[in-house]
């Protein structure tokens, strides 16, 4: 990628070189550091004080504890299905793949406040749905299950979109060698298929993590924002935050601003891992894996 | 197990998409009326889509040259500024949301420059704008870097060979097959301002008719058991956005 710098006759002058590395530099710094640390800035600004009132207080709790709770029930269940689907896409002859591939698009291009308006027409009371429900005694909206659901839509496509240029980009030949040697689909899948995809697989479910731990839109509609019950840790950022409290909502948001950076970082280790495997084994070869 | 899969993909996407559907067909047309030609309403529907197209266009030129600079330069701090270029991404809404409002309220640290020179962002419909150029940033960006990557650089030579400066190299032969991808970020971006809610109503100041986004009428209708109102906001924006996106889809064809 940086064979242009050899020959200087097609690459920028330097002054203009100089400038761009310079714009990029004051780009980022400007729009995406300096908001990130100004959190961290109001979050310290009353001492370190805040952060012991903001994490004592049992609504804060509760809301940490729920956000943690629909994660870890969200994501094993996006992970798994997400790989299923990517499999499927990539190895099954099918008809409608691209209508398939847009579908997997639509939570993106959804409005997270659609989202939970989707499932409030659904399972809401004015429904038929709801109305059954409600009579068996089972609460959706404004609950756990509603929360979850909600959850769930937005964060379904990360792992299969990860995965499916993953799938498509390696070479079919070792599969079909195993397949052929007797071997059954699911030792194929964990023995070839699964060392193949597991560094997009990890950052797959570490942006299906930090998406439904962050998730703001559409658990706000199907919330009911009930402090203590049903407010997430986002949901609470913002009730302290309307509050007028400015500096605990920013102590409570800057546990939730961690997550990102944590998710930035596996990204990277992500990425190098994957470059050391390109660099050591040559594409398509049957030995590669060794 | 695709067959599990395609059948949660249905219950959880498809049925309640079904759902916005048949409410929407139930509806009479006094209620479209009433709901779409309210002064608010089209106040909303301004704000949001001009909003979205200015902070994806603010995004698009800014994001080219930091998207050039990424691809081609090898400089200290390049991975360094590759791994912050993501963060919109995986930072939750409210967090940017109560980032940019500190930052640019009347006390903040760029809010207290500008309000001596009387420019006013945060509780302003500035404030929509500056929220979406933050989630909007690494979709230009992410999606220039591998095509910048991966041009064919001896087309570029060419050019320099047959005696065309830089800058004219630039303009007839690197950008015009840059354009579906220009295209590709520019709409992911709008997509994404469009339907933004979270950052948004930290800073907005949510004044209805002058700062108010769609998104969050749709919350004050919900919050009024207007149903029928939310869901003719939902399915009026839902129509409008996918014309659009097939629309920048037929240019893209047309152009690649």
């Amino acid at each position: 990628m940086n064979n242009s710098n050899s020959l200087t006759s097609i690459s920028e002058p330097t002054w203009a070189r100089r400038l761009l590395i310079a714009f990029a530099f004051l780009h980022v710094a400007l729009l995406i550091m300096l908001p990130f640390a100004s959190v961290i800035a109001q979050a310290c600004a009353d001492g370190l004080s805040t952060f012991r009132t903001v994490f004592r207080s049992s609504d804060t709790r509760h809301a940490i504890k729920l956000t943690l709770l629909i994660a870890l029930c969200a994501v094993p269940l996006n992970v798994v299905i997400g790989t299923c689907l990517a499999w499927g896409v990539t190895h099954l002859k099918l008809p409608g793949k691209r209508l398939i591939m847009a579908v997997l698009d639509l939570p993106f291009s959804v409005s997270p406040v659609v989202v939970g308006l989707l499932f409030i027409l659904l399972l809401g009371k004015n429904s038929a749905c709801g109305a059954w429900l409600e009579s068996h005694g089972i609460k959706i909206i404004f609950a756990f299950p509603g929360l979850l659901l909600a959850t769930l839509f937005v964060t379904m496509p990360f792992v299969a979109k990860e995965l499916i240029p993953l799938m498509e980009g390696h070479s079919r030949d070792e599969e079909d060698a195993a397949r052929l040697l007797g071997a059954g689909w699911l030792r194929i899948f964990w023995k070839i298929t699964l060392p193949e995809i597991k560094w997009g697989l990890l950052y797959g479910t570490i942006l299906c993590t930090a998406r439904a731990m962050g998730e703001f839109g559409a658990v706000a509609v199907v919330s009911g924002n009930i402090r203590g019950r049903t407010n997430t840790l986002p949901l609470h950022v913002e009730a302290l935050f309307q509050d007028g409290e400015l500096s605990a909502a920013s102590a409570a948001a800057s546990l939730l601003a961690l997550l990102g950076l944590v998710s930035l970082a596996a990204r990277t280790i992500t990425d190098i891992r994957k470059r050391k495997r390109e660099d050591s084994a040559p594409a398509g070869s049957l030995t590669q894996t060794k | 197990m695709f067959g599990i899969g395609m059948a949660y993909v249905g219950l959880l996407i498809l049925l309640p998409m079904a759902a916005l559907a048949i409410r929407t067909a139930q509806l009479s047309p006094q209620d479209f009326r009433r709901v779409l030609t309210s002064a608010e309403t089209v106040a909303a529907f301004k704000v949001s889509f001009g909003q979205a197209f200015l902070a994806a266009l603010f995004n698009t030129i800014v994001g080219l040259p930091v998207a050039w600079t990424l691809a081609r330069y090898k400089f200290p701090g390049r991975k360094f500024l590759e791994l912050w270029i993501d963060l919109p991404f995986a930072l939750p809404t409210a967090v940017a949301g109560i980032a940019i409002c500190g930052l640019y309220s009347p006390r903040g640290w760029i809010g207290s420059c500008l309000e001596p020179l009387g420019i006013k962002v945060a509780y302003s419909v500035n404030g929509i704008f500056v929220a979406l150029v933050f989630v909007g940033i690494p979709f230009v960006i992410r999606t220039l870097q591998p095509i910048i990557e991966n041009l064919d650089v001896s087309e570029e030579e060419a050019a320099a060979c047959l005696g065309a400066s830089r800058f004219y190299t630039f303009r007839r032969v690197i950008l015009p097959s840059l354009k579906p991808a220009i295209l590709t970020g520019f709409s992911m971006a709008f997509a994404r301002g469009l339907g933004e809610y979270g950052s948004v109503i930290f800073i907005a100041g949510n004044i209805p008719g002058e700062s108010e986004i769609l998104p969050l009428r749709i919350v004050h209708a919900l919050e009024s058991y207007d149903y029928n109102g939310a869901t003719i906001l939902a399915a009026a924006m839902l129509l409008v956005s996918f014309i659009m996106l097939a629309a920048i889809n037929a240019l893209q064809r047309r152009h690649a």
